[in-house]
């Protein structure tokens, strides 16, 4: 019955070009609504059962193709679900502005790639068999490369689809790789189905390397994540949040898929994916302090919350590896929820840059400045998301921290030296990307939002339409709830690492923290609240004045000049990190003969280290040696004749010799 | 249970008195009444505000939550033997999180007014605190590993002497959370209270816009700051002792011995350069990996 409805919905995408332009939109989301309604439903038997739901789609003469649906499976259907609907809501306002400039055609074909994307990484989740997994991994590659070349009259959105594209493929022949190896040592069919037999006899770690490459690139840990920040500020802000909340977790899905199939060499697996992650984390977080394109900060704040993911998951294995339960249990729930809370607010910080790229045509923070007073709605918005994301209390970012520092601090005393120092390397790691991460947040919302405005460009700005807003309030509502109400999520959470470490009891211990932490936090706003109320009535009868900021009595200053920057804000990170964010400044510096000073010029600039040196320079040297055997491509008729005469003439002699 | 949240509020509103009082006898002067930082209190609070124009709503909210996550991360803090209000495990992470959205929304608040000044303070406070977050959960990290508890209440009721060793990492710890504590109050060497200067200030130039009832608000965060480290460091000094009347009488001793100390430190060393703060900060998460391996000496893992 199921698989008639996702046939059918499959046909009527197609409906996409038919439809007039104005229902274009209205009849996609309708067919995205019955997709989430009808995956919706499969997720609720899959939580509500023990077994893992079959349906069969294909027979096929080598065997049935089945879609499962386990508890994993069922959670990031949930993730995906919930980010996609957002940002289908999110997209009919932002994209208001390009139904004047798109052709009918083009606005459907997008449509009906957000449809595909949809629809490609659902069944990703749910396919175990091997070709059909690879067809939809790629359908999913391609229809988010249409869906980030939307804008493709820009040379360098066209530039950042096709290095998205690449990346994608390199990525696919590594997955490709790992099945046929696997399946070829085994006999077993193509599929995850055969990594259990082989790497059951079989060494783990170089084939494992293959799909954590292949998954890896997807996900975008550091050194594998150079198209992720060209493709994200790329794409429209609808489809930034929806990559970023969900299609990159896609990656982490498959790692978690390999892993359940592992059984020995855990610990190195585990150590291998925590250091990875730590560092994705750390330099992630660093990168994206000294960046100045707010969408292009997100995207690195996207690889750093990809390292916390990974931590969890890391340490989870790890625990499975030494058998230690509550090392496991937590890791892996700290992991799983931080996927959720990732996709809730990076896709609210998404919506919300969208907006204010929307107002004011920049996506430059040092161009921005004072916008809480214009766009407040927005600005609360971005707040949540930023203080959830940096993990403060009392948003969800915390809650999922909370569980990876439980299981690290509580798995401390353990038999292993180098574990015990392992561990304690995630907890410091954890610590200073939630401290960077305080640090950039506090630079982009202060420097976009507060203060006052730095250019032109704000002046325009206000508050976006209500249909803009309503998917962030309902982000919010998952962000508030989950943050302040941890309990909730602790009976699907165990239910899903019970599928990987098989046991419950450690989370059912732990949800008593979480629910002293409500405590806490309900204190925490009551008191908030009792001290505003008591500030307001202290305050009915005083002189309230409003004055300008001081400035050491100095009244002549020029507002929009004389502020913070956010270059300056981030000139600490800038200097230390100079390795990480090769940050370089430009400027000639005045001589002591220049009485006179001529007009000058100071310029900084940042880059990826990472994507320098793996991807740009090989590929330059890659190209320079192209360059000179195309010596021989002269484009002269006469030489291509030459050069096909003396192949023929070689090709004789070497017959007439007996050499072939 | 109250107890401790009783003993710690009466430090917070002691403690700056004392530091004053101690500084203003080094220097010779009489010095005021112990209370008067309380006093000042009162009177900041029936004051009325001056605001920014430049400022919105979260410049009057900031110090709101600034001062009702410091009291709520106080209700995590046993003394000695008396439990805290809130005691979980895991207490400690949530305790430090708490002082940093605190110290989130004090940033902001600094940046709203769009002042370079202040947007220079929130920028080194935003830092330091960074580099200075490692210790403290280096220590506590360490603590748990000795103890295998992962409270603050079970964390300082478990801790127990091995060797000579022990009081060397005691020493040790002690000595970093005292410094941790100057950093986390704005003190000296890192940032100086009484400096005149608009450039050199973090903390005091983040609060310049400030008045009325949102400074008295802050004052009182800052007092409570230091009896939370205070307590901490009482934890850490206490010796196994069940007898709860002892504990009780060695509270205020061990209070007055850090207030004493910080002012005399706030009378007698200079600050830091200021480019030279990071290092110094920086050095102090070293130290703590040393009582990490120490603890790792006491507990048997590294065999020496």
């Amino acid at each position: 019955m199921e698989v008639y409805i996702l046939g059918i919905l499959l046909l009527l995408s197609f409906g996409i070009f038919m439809v007039p332009a104005k229902i274009q939109y209205y009849y996609t989301l309708g067919l995205q609504v019955i997709l989430i309604c009808l995956t919706s439903v499969l997720t609720w038997q899959a939580f509500g059962g023990s077994e893992p739901i079959q349906l069969k789609i294909l027979s096929l003469p080598s065997g049935d193709i089945n879609l499962v649906i386990d508890k994993i499976s069922g959670f990031f259907i949930f993730v995906i679900n919930l980010t996609v609907l957002t940002g289908a809501l999110f997209a009919n306002g932002y994209l208001a502005p390009y139904r004047t400039k798109k052709t009918k055609t083009e606005m459907a074909w997008h449509f009906f790639n957000f449809f595909l994307l949809h629809l490609s990484m659902l069944m990703v989740v749910l396919l175990r068999e091997g070709i059909s997994f690879l067809v939809f991994w790629e359908l999913m590659s391609v229809s988010t490369f249409f869906l980030i070349i939307f804008e493709s009259e820009q040379q360098e959105i066209k530039e950042a689809g096709i290095k998205f594209l690449i990346q994608m493929h390199i990525a696919l022949a590594f997955l490709l790789a790992g099945f046929l190896v696997s399946s070829t040592f085994t006999g077993q069919r193509f599929g995850f189905d055969s990594l259990a037999a082989y790497f059951g006899a079989s060494p783990v770690f170089p084939v494992f390397m293959l799909f954590f490459i292949g998954f890896g690139i997807k996900a975008g840990f550091i050194p594998l994540h150079s198209w992720l920040p060209h493709a994200h500020p790329a794409a429209p802000s609808h489809i930034s949040g929806v990559m970023s909340g969900v299609m990159i977790k896609m990656g982490i899905y498959g790692i978690i898929r390999t892993l359940t199939y592992i059984h020995t060499e855990l610990l190195s697996v585990g150590m291998l994916i925590l250091i990875i992650s730590a560092f994705s984390g750390i330099t992630g977080v660093v990168i994206a302090i000294v960046q100045h394109d707010f969408k292009r900060l997100l995207a690195y704040h996207s690889i750093e919350n990809i390292g916390i993911i990974g931590i969890g998951i890391g340490i989870g294995v790890i625990g499975l590896a030494i058998g230690n339960p509550v090392l496991a249990s937590l890791g892996f729930a700290g992991g799983l929820l931080h996927v959720l809370n990732h996709s809730l607010f990076k896709s609210l910080l998404f919506y919300s840059a969208g907006s204010i790229y929307q107002q004011t045509h920049t996506k430059n923070i040092e161009q921005l400045g004072g916008l809480m007073k214009k766009m407040p709605a927005t600005a609360v918005f971005f707040l949540i998301g930023a203080i959830a994301i940096s993990g403060l209390p009392p948003f969800n970012g915390f809650i999922s921290e909370f569980l990876i520092y439980s299981g690290l601090f509580k798995s401390l005393s353990n038999n292993n030296l180098l574990l015990s120092f392992v561990l304690l390397g995630g907890i410091v790691s954890l610590v200073i990307i939630g401290g960077l991460a305080v640090y950039c947040f506090t630079k982009v919302f202060s420097i976009i939002f507060l203060g006052n405005p730095r250019s032109e460009l704000t002046a325009n700005a206000h508050e976006v339409k209500p249909d803009m807003l309503i998917p962030k309030y309902l982000i919010a509502f998952f962000i508030v709830v989950i943050g302040v109400m941890p309990f909730i999520v602790i009976g699907p959470l165990s239910a899903m690492t019970n599928e990987l470490v098989g046991d419950t009891s450690i989370l059912r211990q732990s949800s008593i923290s979480l629910n002293y932490i409500t405590l806490s936090l309900l204190i925490l706003t009551g008191l908030s609240t009792a001290l505003w109320l008591l500030k307001k009535r202290m305050s009915r009868n005083r002189a309230i004045v409003v004055e300008t900021t001081w400035g050491c009595g100095y009244t002549g200053a020029n507002p929009a000049v004389h502020q913070y920057t956010a270059t300056s804000y981030a000139d600490y990170i800038a200097r230390k990190a100079k390795l990480l964010v090769g940050a370089k400044k430009h400027f000639k510096p005045l001589s002591k003969d220049d009485i006179f000073p001529a007009p000058t010029r100071f310029d900084t600039h940042s880059s990826d280290v990472f994507e320098d040196n793996l991807i740009l320079k090989p590929v330059r040297k890659l190209l320079a040696f192209l360059e000179r055997i195309a010596v021989l491509q002269t484009g002269n008729i006469q030489d291509y004749l030459l050069y096909a005469i003396l192949f023929v003439i070689f090709i004789s002699l070497i017959t007439i010799l007996n050499i072939i | 249970m109250g107890i401790s949240l009783l003993l710690i509020l009466l430090t917070g509103l002691l403690f700056p008195g004392l530091v004053a009082i101690v500084k203003a006898k080094v220097v010779g002067r009489k010095g005021p009444v112990i209370l008067q930082p309380l006093y000042d209190f009162f009177k900041l609070m029936r004051k009325g505000s001056v605001y920014s124009v430049t400022t919105g709503f979260l410049f009057q909210l900031a110090p709101v939550i600034y001062f009702s996550s410091i009291f709520v991360s106080l209700l995590f803090l046993p003394v000695g033997n008396y439990r805290a209000l809130l005691s979980f495990e895991g207490d400690f992470v949530l305790f430090a999180y708490m002082l940093a959205l605190g110290r989130f929304m004090m940033i902001i608040a600094a940046m709203d007014t769009g002042s370079g000044f202040e947007g220079m303070g929130a920028n080194r406070e935003a830092f330091y605190s960074l580099l200075a977050e490692p210790a403290f959960f280096t220590i506590f990290g360490s603590l748990a590993l000795l103890t295998g508890h992962t409270s603050f209440y079970d964390i300082f009721t478990n801790l127990y002497v091995e060797s000579v060793l022990s009081y060397f990492v005691a020493i040790l710890m002690i000595y970093i959370l005292f410094w941790v504590s100057m950093i986390e109050n704005s003190r000296l060497p890192v940032d100086d209270p009484k400096t005149h200067l608009e450039l050199t200030m973090v903390h005091e130039v983040m609060v310049l816009d400030h008045s009325g009832f949102d400074l008295a608000l802050i004052q009182m965060a800052g007092y409570l700051k230091f009896a939370i480290f205070g307590t901490l460091i009482f934890n850490l000094v206490l010796p196994i002792q069940n007898n709860f009347f002892v504990q009780l009488a060695l509270f205020p001793i061990v209070q007055i011995i850090y207030a004493v100390l910080v002012g005399l430190i706030e009378s007698f060393r200079a600050r830091n350069k200021m480019m030279k703060n990071a290092q110094w900060i920086i050095t102090l998460s070293a130290l703590s990996v040393i009582v990490f391996i120490s603890i790792l000496i006491i507990t048997g893992k590294i065999n020496i």
